[in-house]
């Protein structure tokens, strides 16, 4: 394989570097390494990343090959930055056996995109009702180390221990869906003061905060690990912060659409911002930016759930849950968390990448830029201000929130062990 | 200016004196031997029911009627919710038949927002009750009625109904019909107290330009009107309250409290009333119940808003609420 130079980059943010790679490793890092027998990527000011790991895709394949497919959604994933993406194990059939996980697996390997990690299921069916194989799961050829009912809570306390304490036999980790079923029946929105004026039946934020409460308490009785799906609410901030000064081994990711739209968005009607769980209010948006760049909250994860156009052109209680996030994930996390100086680019770095490939033990992803890592990289262009245009993305569903907003930064490479998968912004 | 009428919360307090003032000549067209003006001759409007309501259609009907509009009645009941294309294709259908106004009731909260933003349609949406959202033109013909039993028919031109003391008791939780009547009663400059079990609140009345109480017997005597909002039995099923019989003890009115309200005070319901439960057959037979002077208002009303939206070159209602981009 061919060597490659990124001249010039500033290396998770810091002075501008050169960076050699050399098949699928990086050979060197320094300044003014030798272009000779290179390809030379100019890349003059732009912030070098290794590659983003993200720890909660939805790629709908197999089941809903018409919202996403293994391979849309890992085109989806390149065009964002991302090297490594866990796919969620609410497909049909849910990824709840060997077979299913390895299928997944392998077609990400096929395409070539980006590394795609099966997430297995926790429950049969996710039914709540009785553990899934998941030893077999990580055996397979998958080898699956993420479980999650995500889409469902698991709500049963007793189902929950169980997981909880069997996949410590091989290192595993659950990932929450926290969302108290009863608490949020018929729930179309954040119960609150707009909810209450809209007229949308509300999903309170006890729900989410007292499901966290009893997890982590479950993971320090049962000495486990467990990981929070996307944290939505002040309140749960609070509980994780509490559980960690506790010792308790918990971590958690937040959406980038939780870190900037609030459910004031929800008085449009519009369900293109109907997700799962729902906007919250400025105030919690606050209080997640502060426990991300704190460290409370250890990663952003993208909650990416594409839909087709028919399931959102509708009425609000009709409409699917989720919008897409993989291709504009860096620019919201840059918008929120870098622009405001909450977060330096090395951090960016820890919260999308070393962090989630650290939780998912994603071998060979969110390793240092240094000399004899797999070459595993992404170069932000971060002075790029322009208009989100659905019309370009890679995914096969274009249900974004951000159609039209600006939002600053672009992703113009991805390498993934060395072989661009996304130069000057198009798909390799 | 907007051309449509989706909440109460959008009118300002002239445009709801001016639905109210039109409303009265509208009545006086009930008492002639002919009931039929010729302002919407050759316009089209449709009753686009994608929930039961037989008393709200025929109320809007017999005013399109009365307006000289050809009316279509388009009941869809049943699936629109489980797949909702049928909402935007029922809506892009009527709009090739080239319909001038659509009248739109749905169990889906926000449904005539979208179909009048979507840019599906053009025509000017009039929101007919939508989930637990609103219902503007009850709102209206609640506010007409109370105005003139207050204030009087002639008297009460030009007015609005600041100072008044107006509780409504009940369902507040799942009422468009509550939703609207706080908007429109606080624009008209009323006092609304909301009395109801703290399960029927919603969290987030706080921002509400209202009062809450659970103690339906302090409220009373301080009413200048007393709505009562219907409570369906199968709130029982979810735990709102613990028996018909409780909440009847504590929300129902009967007799006794009636006689505690003031003596020109009203009892208002928007029907159809659970007799018993939440109002005895005593109050809802009294002179003071207004229930069938409401439903007569009704058809004023719808015919007022019809007439000021749709009569004119220009539509009469200003329209606040932002439009989405």
């Amino acid at each position: 394989m061919s060597k490659i130079l990124i001249r010039g980059a500033r290396v998770l943010g810091g002075e501008p570097q050169d960076v050699l790679i050399d098949g699928e490793f990086i050979e060197a890092v320094g300044t003014g390494l030798s272009a000779e027998g290179a390809e030379v990527v100019e890349a003059d000011g732009k912030i070098l990343l290794p590659g983003l790991v993200d720890l909660h895709t939805h790629l709908r394949e197999p089941g809903r090959e018409d919202s996403e497919t293994v391979l849309t959604g890992t085109r989806a994933a390149a065009s964002g930055g991302y090297t490594s993406v866990f796919a969620m194990a609410n497909t049909f059939p849910v990824a709840d056996t060997a077979g299913v996980v390895e299928q997944v697996y392998r077609l990400g390997k096929e395409h070539g995109y980006c590394d795609v990690q099966p997430i297995g299921a926790v429950t049969v069916g996710l039914e709540g009702k009785k553990l899934a194989e998941l030893g077999a799961m990580h055996e397979s050829a998958a080898g699956v180390t993420v479980f999650s009912d995500d889409g469902k809570c698991v709500d049963d306390a007793v189902i929950m221990r169980r997981a909880l304490e069997y996949v410590k036999a091989f290192g595993g980790v659950v990932a929450q869906h926290a969302q108290e079923p009863r608490l949020t029946e018929g729930a179309q929105m954040n119960e609150g003061v707009v909810s209450a004026e809209l007229g949308l039946s509300g999903w309170p934020a006890v729900a989410e905060e007292s499901i966290i409460a009893r997890d982590v308490l479950l993971a320090e009785h049962v000495g486990s690990r467990v990981h929070i799906c996307h944290l939505s609410t002040a309140g749960s901030v609070e509980i994780v912060r509490w559980a960690k000064s506790r010792g308790i081994d918990v971590t958690a990711e937040v959406t980038p659409h939780h870190l900037l739209l609030t459910d004031e968005m929800v008085r449009s009607y519009n369900p293109v911002y109907k997700v799962n769980p729902p906007l919250r209010t400025e105030r919690d948006v606050l209080a997640l930016r502060e426990a991300l760049a704190d460290g409370t909250i250890d990663i952003v994860a993208t909650d990416h759930a594409p839909h087709p156009h028919e399931d959102k052109d509708c009425e609000w209680a009709a409409a699917a849950m989720g919008m897409v996030g993989l291709e504009t994930a860096l620019s919201v996390v840059q918008r929120t968390m870098v622009d405001t100086g909450l977060l330096t680019w090395a951090d960016v770095a820890d919260r999308m990448s070393f962090a989630p490939a650290r939780i998912g033990s994603a071998a060979g992803h969110g390793r240092p830029v240094s000399a004899g890592e797999p070459a595993n990289l992404t170069l932000v262009d971060s002075a790029y201000r322009g208009e989100v245009d659905p019309a370009g993305f890679a995914s096969r569903s274009r249900n974004t929130p951000y159609e039209g907003r600006e939002l600053p930064g672009r992703v113009t490479h991805t390498f993934l062990r060395g072989r661009a998968t996304l130069v000057d912004g198009k798909l390799a | 200016m907007k051309r449509h009428l989706i909440s109460a919360a959008d009118l300002t307090r002239d445009d709801a004196v001016l639905i109210l003032d039109t409303a009265e000549e509208m009545a006086r067209v009930a008492d002639r031997p002919i009931k039929k003006l010729p302002t919407l001759r050759g316009r089209t409007i449709c009753n686009l029911f994608f929930e039961d309501s037989t008393r709200t259609r025929i109320s809007f009907e017999a005013a399109e009627k009365r307006l000289s509009a050809d009316v279509i009645n388009f009941a869809a009941k049943g699936s629109s919710v489980s797949k909702g294309e049928s909402l935007k294709d029922t809506a892009q259908t009527l709009e090739a038949m080239g319909v001038d106004a659509v009248v739109i009731r749905h169990s889906a909260s926000g449904a005539p927002y979208r179909l009048a933003t979507s840019g599906w349609i053009d025509a000017p949406v009039i929101n007919a009750g939508d989930g637990t959202h609103q219902h503007p033109t009850q709102a209206l013909l609640d506010a007409f009625t109370m105005r003139r039993r207050l204030i009087g028919p002639d008297a009460g031109l030009g007015q609005d109904l600041a100072g008044r003391r107006i509780t409504l008791v009940g369902d507040v939780l799942h009422s468009r019909v509550a939703r609207s009547n706080v908007d429109l009663l606080h624009t008209l400059g009323a006092e609304v107290t909301l009395v109801a079990p703290p399960t029927l609140v919603p969290v987030g009345v706080e921002n509400w330009p209202c009062e809450v109480s659970y103690d339906l017997d302090a409220v009373l005597p301080k009413s200048d009107a007393v709505m009562m909002l219907r409570v369906q039995r199968e709130r029982m099923n979810a735990a709102f309250f613990p028996t018909e019989r409780e909440y009847s003890r504590r929300y129902g009115l009967d007799g006794e409290r009636m006689a505690r309200m003031p003596g020109h005070a009203l009892v208002m319901h928007p029907g159809p009333m659970v007799r018993g439960m939440e109002i005895t057959a005593e109050v809802a037979d009294s002179d003071r119940c207004t229930v069938v002077e409401q439903v007569a208002n009704g058809v004023s009303i719808r015919m007022a808003v019809l007439y000021l939206l749709l009569g004119g070159n220009e539509p009469a209602l200003t329209h606040p609420r932002t439009e989405e981009k």
